[in-house]
């Protein structure tokens, strides 16, 4: 036999390649992983949510090397990383902003999934493992926030973290757990400060490897809801993808300079956005005796911040109506013994609402409000994927529901008075509605043919 | 049911904004007026430091920053230190601070990311006599101010003029203008510069960094829109064959 002469690194990566499946995994999720050819500027917001995931461990670690997770010294360590470290004042912002960016990626990707309807099957798991990871990311947007120990961090995880005492019987050994302690204090500081640097962002990654594989798994939706793997070529490549790498690829790069350009251009010219990615009042530091006259959590929590202050005894009426409501509009769904459980769950919930305190209730529908979106693979009964093949009143309900999300967003940072918590009420019985009505209207909608091929 | 958290959220639904937007002055701040900061500077150490630290920044990186030689920084500066190295730390003890005013007197490191440049401007210029008030002075962008009105020698004393006039079948007295009682060693005017200089140095104090990331950040964004364009370009190129 002739020896062929190879360069070495082709020799190099046959030997890997024996021993770990390195061109395997290369071509499995980017070389010859094929992807719908016609990605619009929604589904740049994936790649972005990884990007920022990478920036924020890496200035991450970078911020751990000088801060310190003690009461006496943080807010003191912090001011030291703004001004004694080198380019310590960047790598900061770039955390901070970083932090927001995270949140209005990953809702914008969220936003992707709901027009495109990408949570309809087969990628239910991929929605849920999404939801986890948004959940994860809350735990870990809370927990940093404490770090830099100034006022409205004090003071927003001590009314966060209250907000467990709700629950009745173990809420207040509940939220003693949580802290650590009776109140906020170092103890709460030091745990909060490892679950941020090592517990959610462990958790973050390995959900953020399932959700990339889960996906992979199954193909990517696209813009037109249409399953490119039903129309395949003759050497088994779908008609309508096209390989990851290098089209997206390339294509992403566009998505990362103009994320950049928005991003840096926060962090250079407007770190702090008015008060809405830095508060004002956390330049004061952490003080156990004064309470700030206004406290709002930083403005990726506030729609369901609202939801809970909206929710006053008064409210509970509606609540009620809604409950009941409900029970009727779905009547037809309930057989057998479900005819029974079904109505007296709902008394006994409608029980609870005027018997115990309206706060809990709050606290309930806060929770519900963020944990609604795992339901909605099963809650829409359309036939049809995306948004473009639906008829009206799947639009104006997903117009509705975007409204009232950014007007609940928007009230959560403001004093409430009267009229902004009729507001607030208000949009939260549409936020909801959305929801709890979409199996009947997602299934009554007209809906447009959908074509064999994507569009272009 | 009771709760513990009830009365915190109460307190959050009704507080109102703390620094209370409503009339305030307007700050004229330009970083790049390094003479005002130098002058704001000087008005730092010599009235506000008495009493006030700034624990977080180096006189070594304010000669630095603002182009002040470190001898002259040394000499002129620095009453509480020897090293220059050494972050504005004041003599006066906490808990002196404390027994005197009632309240410790704040750091001023970050007072202007706390408080805002508006504010600031603000609350230097509206003292006015208030026989009521332990040191004599209240101020109108802060009530009841613990602090007593340090520039007096060069602001003068002012008077406030009130008016009061009947709101919902209530006597309600405001406060509608300051008019001078005694003149200070400056004009309305020469105080107003010094507000000015020394809130333009405390929005310096808050954020060195600001004084260098408008200009980096400049050559950042003309960099990006080059390799956007690259991007794009790339990606056009690319795609050519799907199309």
């Amino acid at each position: 036999m002739k020896a062929v002469s190879r360069p070495w690194y082709a020799a190099s990566l046959e030997w890997v390649d024996a021993r770990f499946p390195l061109t395997k995994m290369w071509d499995e999720h980017l070389a010859k992983y094929y992807a719908p050819k016609n990605f619009n500027f929604w589904y740049y917001f994936g790649s972005l949510a990884l990007l920022v995931l990478v920036i924020q461990i890496g200035t991450g670690i970078w911020l751990t090397m000088n801060y310190k997770p003690d009461a006496e010294r943080a807010f003191e360590s912090v001011e030291y990383i703004m001004r004694d470290v080198e380019w310590g004042w960047f790598i900061r912002y770039m955390h901070s902003t970083g932090a927001s960016a995270f949140f209005v990626v990953i809702y914008l990707h969220m936003f992707r999934g709901m027009i495109y309807g990408s949570y309809k099957t087969p990628r239910e798991l991929i929605w849920l493992i999404g939801m986890l990871i948004y959940l994860t990311l809350m735990g870990e947007a809370f927990f940093g926030y404490l770090l830099p120990w100034g006022q409205m961090s004090f003071w927003g995880a001590k009314v966060i973290v209250s907000l467990f005492g709700a629950i009745p019987v173990i809420g207040e050994w509940l939220s003693t757990l949580v802290r650590g302690d009776f109140g906020i204090s170092d103890v709460t500081l030091n745990r909060f400060f490892a679950l941020h640097v090592v517990a959610m962002p462990l958790i973050l990654c390995a959900l953020v490897v399932v959700h990339i594989l889960a996906l992979h798994e199954v193909g990517s939706n696209n813009p037109d809801g249409v399953e490119i793997k039903k129309k395949k070529g003759p050497d088994g490549v779908p008609l309508d993808g096209i390989p990851f790498h290098p089209y997206y690829t390339v294509k992403d790069i566009v998505g990362v300079a103009g994320f950049f350009i928005v991003y840096f251009g926060i962090i250079f010219f407007a770190p702090e956005v008015g008060g809405y990615f830095i508060e004002h009042n956390n330049f004061i530091p952490a003080d156990p005796f004064k309470t700030p006259s206004h406290i709002a959590p930083v403005w990726y929590f506030t729609p369901y911040y609202s939801v809970l202050r909206a929710t006053t005894s008064e409210f509970m009426w509606v609540v009620a109506i809604g409950t009941v409501l409900l029970v009727l509009l779905y009547w037809k769904e309930f057989k057998g013994a479900w005819r029974l459980v079904v109505p007296i769950a709902a008394l006994a919930l409608v029980g609870g609402y005027f018997t115990i305190d309206a706060k809990f209730w709050g606290v309930v529908l806060m929770g519900l409000s963020v944990l609604i979106f795992c339901a909605l693979p099963w809650l829409d009964r359309s036939q049809v994927k995306s948004i473009r093949y639906r008829g009206p009143l799947t639009r104006i309900a997903l117009a509705v529901f975007v409204v009232s999300f950014l007007v609940l967003g928007y009230l959560g940072t403001k004093t409430p008075t009267v009229a902004l918590t009729r507001a607030a009420q208000v949009c939260t019985v549409l936020y909801f509605a959305y929801f709890l009505l979409m199996p009947i209207y997602s299934r009554i909608d007209t809906t447009k043919p959908v074509p064999e091929r994507v569009t272009h | 049911m009771k709760f513990r958290l009830l009365p915190l959220l109460v307190l959050l639904s009704t507080g109102a904004h703390a620094a209370g937007g409503e009339n305030l002055m307007h700050a004229e701040v330009d970083l790049g007026n390094r003479a005002s900061l130098q002058r704001g500077a000087r008005t730092f150490v010599n009235y506000c430091v008495s009493c006030h630290s700034a624990g977080y920044a180096r006189y070594s990186r304010v000669a630095s920053d603002l182009g002040i030689p470190e001898k002259v920084v040394a000499e002129n500066m620095m009453f509480t230190t020897e090293k220059v190295g050494d972050t504005m730390q004041v003599a006066m003890r906490k808990e002196d601070g404390e027994a005197w005013f009632g309240v410790a007197p704040p750091d001023l490191s970050v007072i202007a990311r706390a408080r805002g440049a508006d504010w600031l401007t603000t609350f230097l210029s509206t003292f006015y006599l208030d026989p009521k008030r332990p040191a004599g002075a209240n101020n109108l962008a802060f009530p009841d101010t613990a602090m007593p009105h340090v520039l007096w020698e060069l602001q003068g004393l002012k008077r406030a003029s009130t008016e009061t006039r009947v709101e919902g079948g209530r006597e309600v007295t405001r406060v509608v203008g300051l008019e001078t009682v005694s003149a200070g060693l400056q004009s309305d005017e020469d105080y107003a510069g010094t507000v000015r200089d020394l809130v333009n140095f405390l929005v310096y104090l808050g954020e060195p960094a600001k004084l260098v990331r408008y200009k980096i950040g400049f050559w950042v964004m003309l960099f990006l829109f080059g390799f956007f364009w690259i991007a794009y370009l790339l990606k056009k190129e690319y795609w050519r064959d799907v199309h």
